[in-house]
């Protein structure tokens, strides 16, 4: 068994606004192992980026408020610690990937420099040290040429050269922990393809942990162990990556699966969509958020939140559905035999 | 077979100085049948979108010859004839935030085209049209009096759609039109286009950097590389049975919602092969063109 390495406890997070107080986050709970890849799927707007935000620390206080929870971190809880003990941990401990390569770069610093800055502030080696370092890291994420690389302007790359840059910086301290809030979104489907390759074969070098965030199943498919979908603030379903897809059984992972097109099975019908959009956080509707947009939504759900349910020992779902007193609603058809196909085919190979 | 409702040849759309051009697109050629879908993919910078405005006159075009309906565009002089064309072609922009003007209410971003055209007689005729436009694309006739802040992406991209139908074209060319949204308002947008292209026998040129999208919403597939379109077909064939080591690789590197088959993934890089010149276009099988020299193609279809 690997060791357990993040944790997070009931995480709630809100944010004062002027119309009133967002709830952001509303009870996350999640665990992360050593080496293990957790996707956080959801819509913008679900709260996928600011939980992750939050394991770095990076909610601007006010208007952010860290409302409950715990966010264990090797055992240590991260919410009360000062902002002097974070920033030796963050960065150096944990590190992030953001999304867009063009704003994370400082476009007026060599790459080179971007790069030492961090290992200069971690750890203790001379100058001539943290450039060997840095020209390493640069040929590690894949840059040819890493030397003549490392005095170049960020707008000398081209985007998925600075994505690999991104990733150059966040690995710079040997980081336990990255976490990757939809590095590949800006990019091209051919770089997308070797940045998760580059980040796999990482994680596979340095046992790194990593919390990938996206909203593309795909993505999601090709890099996850484990994964979180969320909707409205909460983690509505959470399991193995086979779970999810093999396994869906919250109505809301069926709407995020139903509305990718199959392109395996060739199957031409309209695509099923999630109707509606999601739900207002200041006011979060009273039972379960998901129920306005829930063809499946029983008269509970729009009077009580359901619990998580247990389904397998890696496998919750917060859906009514599962109670064992719910009406049988089996996986809709379209997405059942899609799964039906997947599976066929694994089995022929 | 259907009609041709527009032809391109040998398009050519250069940038910068004259002498060193950076060529943007570099002498294509395909059509489009009445009432199909065409759908246009590729790397960002390969010259799909300047292919799109190309076509809809936001450029002037370097070379070549685009036939709309028989009559090349670029013929139409008078303000009635360029009028006329206007309301033929519409466009559906990427960006839903960036594409509706902020100081403007959905209501006069929908009737700016038929005021302009002066199509309708009294201002109730007026108000009804923009509602039943609204209606059409699944907005309420309320929404004609809110200002774009208050829509949501998928909403915006509606009243995008709304503005581009509110001509009654024959063909819209959609570029990108559903890469700034979620996953499930994506589906409701493309869900929304399928529809209309029924109800309204439109035609799409469906310009996409995402694969599995374009293979859903197309029935035929361009891929363009460096400004050039590298392989043309159903998009069935190009799928299923692509020849062009390009559109391989492009298809080696979609991740599909299947685990177990991620975990097996193998990438195809794709390597330009620097050629001659004698490059053209081939038509390896009924209706499937690939670019390529005599040499290539025989390698590729063995």
């Amino acid at each position: 068994m690997s060791k357990k390495l993040l944790e997070v406890k009931d995480l709630k997070i809100n944010f004062k606004t002027y119309a009133g107080l967002v709830q952001a986050v509303r009870g996350v709970n999640f665990e992360l192992n050593e080496g293990e890849t957790l996707a956080i799927v959801g819509e913008s707007g679900s709260g996928k980026s600011v939980t992750s935000n939050a394991v770095m620390k990076l909610i601007p206080q006010p208007p952010g408020i860290y409302a409950d929870g715990q966010i264990l971190f090797q055992g240590k809880d991260l919410i009360p610690l000062t902002e002097k003990e974070m920033s030796r941990i963050r960065g150096n401990e944990i590190a992030m990937i953001f999304q867009d390569p063009m704003t994370a770069l400082n476009p007026t610093m060599r790459v080179g420099k971007q790069i030492t800055e961090v290992i200069l502030k971690h750890k203790k080696v001379s100058r001539e040290q943290a450039k060997q370092r840095a020209i390493e890291l640069l040929d590690q994420v894949g840059i040819p040429m890493p030397e003549k690389r490392f005095s170049q302007f960020p707008h000398e790359f081209s985007g998925g050269m600075r994505q690999r840059v991104v990733i150059a910086i966040a690995l710079a301290a040997d980081p336990k922990l990255l976490i990757a809030d939809e590095p590949t979104t800006a990019l091209d489907v051919t770089i997308q393809a070797q940045i998760l390759e580059l980040l796999k074969e990482i994680q596979k070098k340095n046992n790194t942990s990593i919390i990938f965030i996206t909203h593309d199943l795909g993505v999601v498919a090709n890099i996850a162990d484990r994964v979180a979908v969320m909707y409205a603030g909460q983690v509505v379903e959470y399991g193995t990556v086979n779970d999810i897809f093999y396994n869906p059984r919250h109505p809301y992972t069926w709407g995020l699966l139903g509305s990718m097109p199959d392109l395996k099975n060739n199957v031409k019908e309209d695509l099923r969509t999630i109707p509606g959009s999601p739900p207002d956080l200041i006011h979060p509707p009273k039972g379960d958020a998901f129920a306005p947009r829930n063809e499946f939504a029983l008269a509970i759900d729009y009077e009580q939140e359901p619990p998580m349910f247990k389904v397998s020992d890696t496998h919750y779902a917060k859906t009514w559905l599962l109670h064992p007193d719910a009406p049988e609603i089996p996986i809709p058809e379209t997405i059942s035999k899609r799964i039906e196909g997947y599976l066929k085919e694994a089995e022929n190979k | 077979m259907t009609n041709k409702l527009l032809e391109v040849k040998n398009l050519k759309q250069y940038f910068g100085s004259p002498k060193n051009p950076i060529k943007a697109v570099d002498g294509i050629s395909f059509d489009v049948y009445e009432g199909e879908t065409l759908g246009l993919v590729g790397e960002s910078g390969c010259g799909k979108s300047t292919t799109g405005r190309s076509i809809i006159r936001l450029y002037d075009i370097t070379d070549g010859e685009i036939l709309f309906r028989g009559k090349n565009i670029r013929d139409a002089k008078s303000r009635k004839e360029l009028k006329q064309f206007n309301r033929e072609m519409q466009m559906i922009f990427q960006d839903p935030y960036a594409s509706l003007n902020p100081r403007m209410t959905a209501g006069e971003i929908i009737s700016e085209g038929f005021d302009i055209h002066g199509l309708y007689k009294n201002k109730t005729e007026r108000k009804e049209k923009i509602g039943s436009l609204l209606e059409a694309v699944g907005l309420n006739r309320e929404h004609a009096n809110r200002y774009a802040h208050e829509f949501s992406g998928g909403q915006r991209q509606r009243i995008g759609i709304a503005r581009a139908l509110s001509l009654n074209p024959s063909f819209i060319i959609a570029d990108e039109p559903i890469s700034a949204l979620d996953v499930s308002i994506q589906a409701q947008v493309v869900n929304l286009l399928k529809q209309l292209q029924k109800e309204h026998k439109l035609t799409y040129l469906f310009i996409a950097h995402d694969l599995s999208m374009v293979k859903y919403i197309s029935d035929r597939i361009a891929v363009m590389y460096r400004g050039k379109i590298v392989e043309l077909g159903t998009a069935d064939e190009i799928y299923h049975h692509p020849i062009h080591p390009y559109t391989k690789s492009l298809l080696s590197a979609v991740p599909l919602p299947d685990p177990m088959s991620e975990r097996k993934r193998q990438r195809i890089p794709y390597v330009h092969e620097q050629n001659d010149g004698s490059e053209k276009v081939h038509e390896v099988l009924p209706n499937h063109f690939v670019y390529g020299t005599d040499s290539q193609i025989k390698k590729w279809t063995k």
